[in-house]
């Protein structure tokens, strides 16, 4: 059998899948068990790259997995916006399958099997997210996404992880119940399908006052997405194992909220009828109140991880705030954003990982003067923290240039402001961490100072060198993106 | 196609089978059950029980095809003319309901048998399985019967036998003797209710046949006789159903009783007597205006909403398992009567349908809580802890019947709400959509409150409480939650069998298509 791209869209699921049953076939030999994650992760990544391929190519590759009750279907639909998420999803997973074995052997962490199950099916959920054809597919993607990956955050076991855990379950399972569903069934019902169309599904069937409603139940229901005040989560999340922190929680999970968050602007209500809408404004009011408030939060933190899940709510409305500007370009940054901070934040948090696991510290005021003992560690996280900045020649300069540069309409020039505001709090909460690692004074020597296991050193040197890969192939990723917002997406 | 597979199958079954199935579907578990009496050892009852189950399931999918071939049959006893003598009708709504009944009769006994044979005495145990196929032959023939009275006889038929079945659970905890005794008390008055109701329609329209019953109301209309009729009618049903508040006997029979007669009564009693509730406003009343409107909007969607957000924060409370199922089944009760009282074919058929899925997910629930009871003693929410790795295939099914339960996508659960919702906005009840979501959300917690503790917890006490060294789940009681656990799943991928049922039975009660 010849490899097709509707073969591909059902491999995106089946591959990960497989690596699951690999997984629990092999938990007895944890090489080999190990060994199903990565190769799984490796023909993900090559079926992913043939898919992207074909997309760019003009493919618009579409399956109907299975009609379901009530006229909706399970269909598997992808797009330049999907091929991105899915593309981003699989390459990081890879890099951070290598760095979760350096972290959980290095830690001796218990449990392991089911930790490496829950990951391929959360991985397969996000697959299921990116390529979706429709809401209602993506809803079902987006709810097991939250289930598989709750054994994750509740890994530890003890109380504060099962208490993290169960925040966690109950704010995305309740705002994804309670306001999420009813909006994908209010739009089946009033535009009889939910299907992701070029130039927005509702644009024209409903009037501005019920797609303000609508559309305030989308943004408050994508939970994932963070937005204040349905961000409480994210913070609580930090329990899990840094690998899940780095990977769910800078990548899949949160990527899976704005991503949903784009495809609802772009191709649920279409750019233009959602600038026109009253609610997006004052969203995107509140999406600015998350950028500002959030790293101020995060400058108050010293437990390094909780700054840096603050700091990600804060990037994430960057991405919510674009989508409700939804002038062309303000959504091209905030889509290229999705790429740029997943790979900035997920060098931060595997650095704070290894940190971890050499040293057993998590607070930023006991870091000072372990950048001689820790220096690559430590020049990935200042690279990282760099691209989190948005300085060049790193990857988050782009974005932020985008995201700017679409703004400035004479409404929406107030949020330029929120953005440089946020970069600077962004110098001002990531790069003492850095600068006195390097620079402070160490209280005491160890006589012979632990160093992290090569496996969680080397993954945060190859994404921290993927930001500055990105920055320079901007030009091709910004040409399989721009049809999405310019032509109207999909031919 | 799936009646020409019917017709198939039918045209393979001897012709007397074919014609009187309607009448042996009641007859048979209905004399068996002295049978099995008689055969006084327990192990040997039961097999007679699982032949004459089988059967009756059997039966109630040769009328599912019939029905599918004609679209509904009259069975007329005796060859006596319709007012004379007793008829049963068999539609749709008649067929689903039967089905129900049939299916998770058949599923709890097979599941109950380990549990049977450590929970009750060994000179009890014939009587038990007695009575369950009396209880069983009554609920059927409430199902089946075209006539009001016979209804009442039935209804009292099944009442009386759970009322034993629930005060067998005396030799496990005392208390089921006092849930039974309350259960009896309102359960009585439910009857005596609906039993004055029916002598006051008689009084009126001097006929007891349901068809002749709406045909004579049409005629005559109605009068404060009809009205007060139809008041204790719904009222009794009311009782029988646990429609809130009349639900208090309904907590203690399914939490004391023998873990079998729990899964049995949790998956089937309030089915069917929320199935008479329908028919007896739909369909018998059915004269229009004055019967319907008030009560449907004033009284019963009131009540439903406090019954799925009330009784979803009882269980929310609750730490014993089987009284947390049963508020749960009560808020679930709610969603069903919401459906009734939006009064049209859309919401009939979505609250039926949650009927449906709700013997699916809360029969499995119950099963598994019978199988955790039964190898580890599991009665109470901490005894839960650590089951999650000792019995993985059972948690598994009890998780995913839990999901469905909440209403998540990729389970059966989420289908009947989602037609919930559709058919409430189209109704333009918001607050009702308001109330699904709200139910549906505390479900997640009382639902994630036992997920939790079985695979997050992990204590050594949970262990030592084994009665054996390494108990393990019997295969006889773990087939059938299996069964309905990967029932829960299908029918979210192809519900049309429960929905092309409840579509048309929606359709035959109250006219016009449902979507």
């Amino acid at each position: 059998m010849n490899w097709t791209p509707e073969l591909g869209l059902i491999l995106l699921l089946a591959i990960p899948l497989g690596g699951s049953v690999g997984v629990i076939a092999l938990s007895r030999w944890p090489n080999l068990r190990e060994a199903a994650t990565l190769i799984a992760g490796a023909l993900l990544l090559a079926n992913v790259t043939a898919l992207v391929l074909a997309v760019d190519g003009g493919a618009r590759p579409s399956t109907t997995l299975m009609q379901v009750a009530g006229g909706m279907a399970l269909n598997f639909t992808l797009e330049p916006l999907g091929a991105v998420f899915a593309a981003l999803a699989s390459a990081l997973w890879l890099i951070n399958s290598l760095y979760s074995i350096g972290y959980m052997r290095g830690n001796k962490a218990k449990d392991q099997t089911r930790f490496y199950l829950s990951f391929t099916v959360a991985i397969a959920a996000a697959m299921g997210v990116a390529a979706s054809g429709n809401m209602f597919t993506l809803f079902v993607f987006y709810e097991a996404l939250t289930l598989s990956t709750y054994p994750l955050v509740a890994h530890n076991g003890d109380e504060k992880a099962r208490r993290g855990a169960r925040i966690y379950l109950s704010i995305l399972m309740g705002t994804s119940i309670g306001l999420f569903l009813p909006a994908v069934i209010a739009t089946q019902v009033m535009a009889g399908s939910t299907d992701f169309l070029p130039g927005g599904l509702l644009a024209g069937n409903i009037t501005p006052v019920m797609g303000s409603i609508l559309l305030v139940l989308y943004v408050f229901g994508i939970g994932k997405a963070a937005i204040m005040p349905v961000q409480n989560w994210l913070p609580n999340a930090m329990v899990a194992p840094t690998p899940v922190s780095a990977f769910l929680h800078a990548v899949a999970v949160v990527k899976a909220g704005v991503f949903t968050m784009l495809k609802m602007s772009v191709y649920i209500f279409g750019l233009d009828f959602m600038r026109t809408l009253p609610a997006s404004h004052w969203l995107a009011w509140i999406a600015a109140i998350s950028i500002v408030l959030a790293s101020l939060i995060a400058l108050s933190k010293d437990n390094l991880k909780e700054r840096l899940a603050y700091s990600t709510i804060s990037q994430l409305s960057y991405i919510t705030l674009g989508a409700m500007i939804a002038t062309p370009l303000a959504a091209l940054g905030a889509a290229l954003h999705i790429i740029m901070h997943a790979w900035g934040k997920i060098t931060l948090f595997m650095c704070a990982g290894a940190i971890y696991t050499a040293r057993h510290i998590t607070n930023v005021s006991q870091l000072k003067g372990l950048g001689k003992s820790m220096p690559w560690v430590f020049g990935a996280f200042m690279v990282g923290s760099f691209s989190i900045i948005g300085l060049p020649p790193l990857a988050g300069a782009w974005s932020k240039l985008l995201l700017m540069m679409g703004s400035t309409d004479p409404i929406n020039r107030v949020f330029i402001g929120a953005l440089i505001i946020s970069s600077l709090l962004n110098v001002a909460y990531l790069l003492p961490i850095p600068v006195n690692a390097f620079f402070g004074k160490a209280p005491d020597k160890p006589a012979k100072p632990p160093t992290a296991p090569r496996l969680t050193v080397i993954p945060p040197l190859i994404t921290a060198a993927g930001t500055i890969v990105l920055f320079f192939t901007i030009g091709p990723i910004l040409d399989f993106l721009r049809p999405v917002f310019e032509s109207g997406g999909m031919p | 196609m799936s009646a020409l597979i019917a017709s198939d199958i039918l045209s393979l079954l001897p012709a007397w089978v074919l014609m009187h199935a309607a009448a042996l579907l009641v007859v048979t578990p209905l004399l068996s059950g002295p049978i099995a009496l008689i055969l006084s050892r327990g192990r040997l009852a039961w097999v007679w029980a699982l032949g004459i189950s089988a059967i009756t399931f059997a039966l109630s999918l040769v009328l599912y095809a019939q029905v599918l071939e004609h679209g509904s049959i009259m069975y007329v006893f005796g060859n006596w003319a319709p007012p004379v003598g007793i008829t049963y009708n068999i539609d749709a709504l008649n067929v689903l309901v039967l089905l129900i009944v049939a299916g998770m009769g058949l599923l709890s006994l097979i599941n109950g048998l380990p549990s049977v044979m450590q929970e009750i005495e060994p000179k009890d145990q014939a009587p038990f399985f007695a009575a369950y196929m009396l209880c069983l032959a009554g609920l059927m023939g409430v199902a089946i019967t075209g006539d009001a009275f016979n209804v009442f006889v039935f209804l009292e038929i099944s009442s009386i036998s759970t009322y034993i079945l629930v005060a067998m659970g005396a030799s496990k905890d005392r208390r089921a003797l006092t849930s039974s005794f309350n259960y009896l008390i309102l359960g009585t008055i439910g009857a005596t209710f609906f039993v004055i109701g029916l002598g006051l329609v008689y009084m009126a329209t001097g006929t007891l046949n349901m068809a002749d019953i709406t045909v004579q109301l049409r005629e005559n209309g109605d009068s404060r006789v009809i009205r007060a009729a139809f008041a204790f009618i719904v009222i009794g049903l009311g009782l029988k159903t646990a429609m809130f508040p009349l639900h208090t006997w309904l907590p203690g029979a399914y939490s004391y009783s023998p873990t079998m007669v729990g899964t049995f009564l949790a998956s089937t009693a309030t089915k069917v007597a929320f199935y008479a509730m329908v028919r007896f406003i739909f369909g018998v009343f059915s004269t229009g205006e004055p019967f319907d409107g008030a009560l449907l909007e004033l009284v019963l969607a009131p009540m439903a909403v406090a019954a799925m957000i009330i009784c979803s924060v009882q269980a929310l409370y609750q730490m014993d398992l089987r009284k947390l199922l049963a508020y749960s089944s009560v808020a679930q009760l709610g969603y069903m009567l919401l459906g009734l009282s939006m009064g049209t074919a859309a919401g009939l058929s979505a609250g039926l349908l949650h009927m449906f899925n709700h013997a699916l997910m809360k029969g499995a629930l119950f099963m598994g809580l019978g199988i955790f009871g039964l190898c580890y003693g599991v009665r109470r929410v901490p005894d839960l802890a650590g089951l999650g790795k000792t019995m993985p295939v059972t948690a598994a099914a009890f998780t995913v019947s839990g999901l469905s339960l909440i209403g998540m996508p990729l389970t059966a659960g989420f289908v009947s709400k989602y037609y919930l919702i559709i058919a409430a906005l189209e109704r333009g009840w918001w607050w009702a959509v308001a109330a699904i979501l709200a139910s549906s959300v505390l479900a997640i917690f009382y639902v994630w409150k036992m997920v939790e503790m079985m695979y997050l917890r992990e204590t050594p006490r949970a262990k030592s409480r084994a009665k054996k060294a390494h108990p393990k789940a019997p295969l006889l009681a773990l087939i059938p939650l299996l069964i309905l656990a990967m029932a829960n799943v299908w029918f979210f991928f192809d519900a049309s069998l429960p929905k092309g049922l409840t579509d048309a039975a929606a359709a035959a009660l109250l006219g016009g298509g449902a979507s």
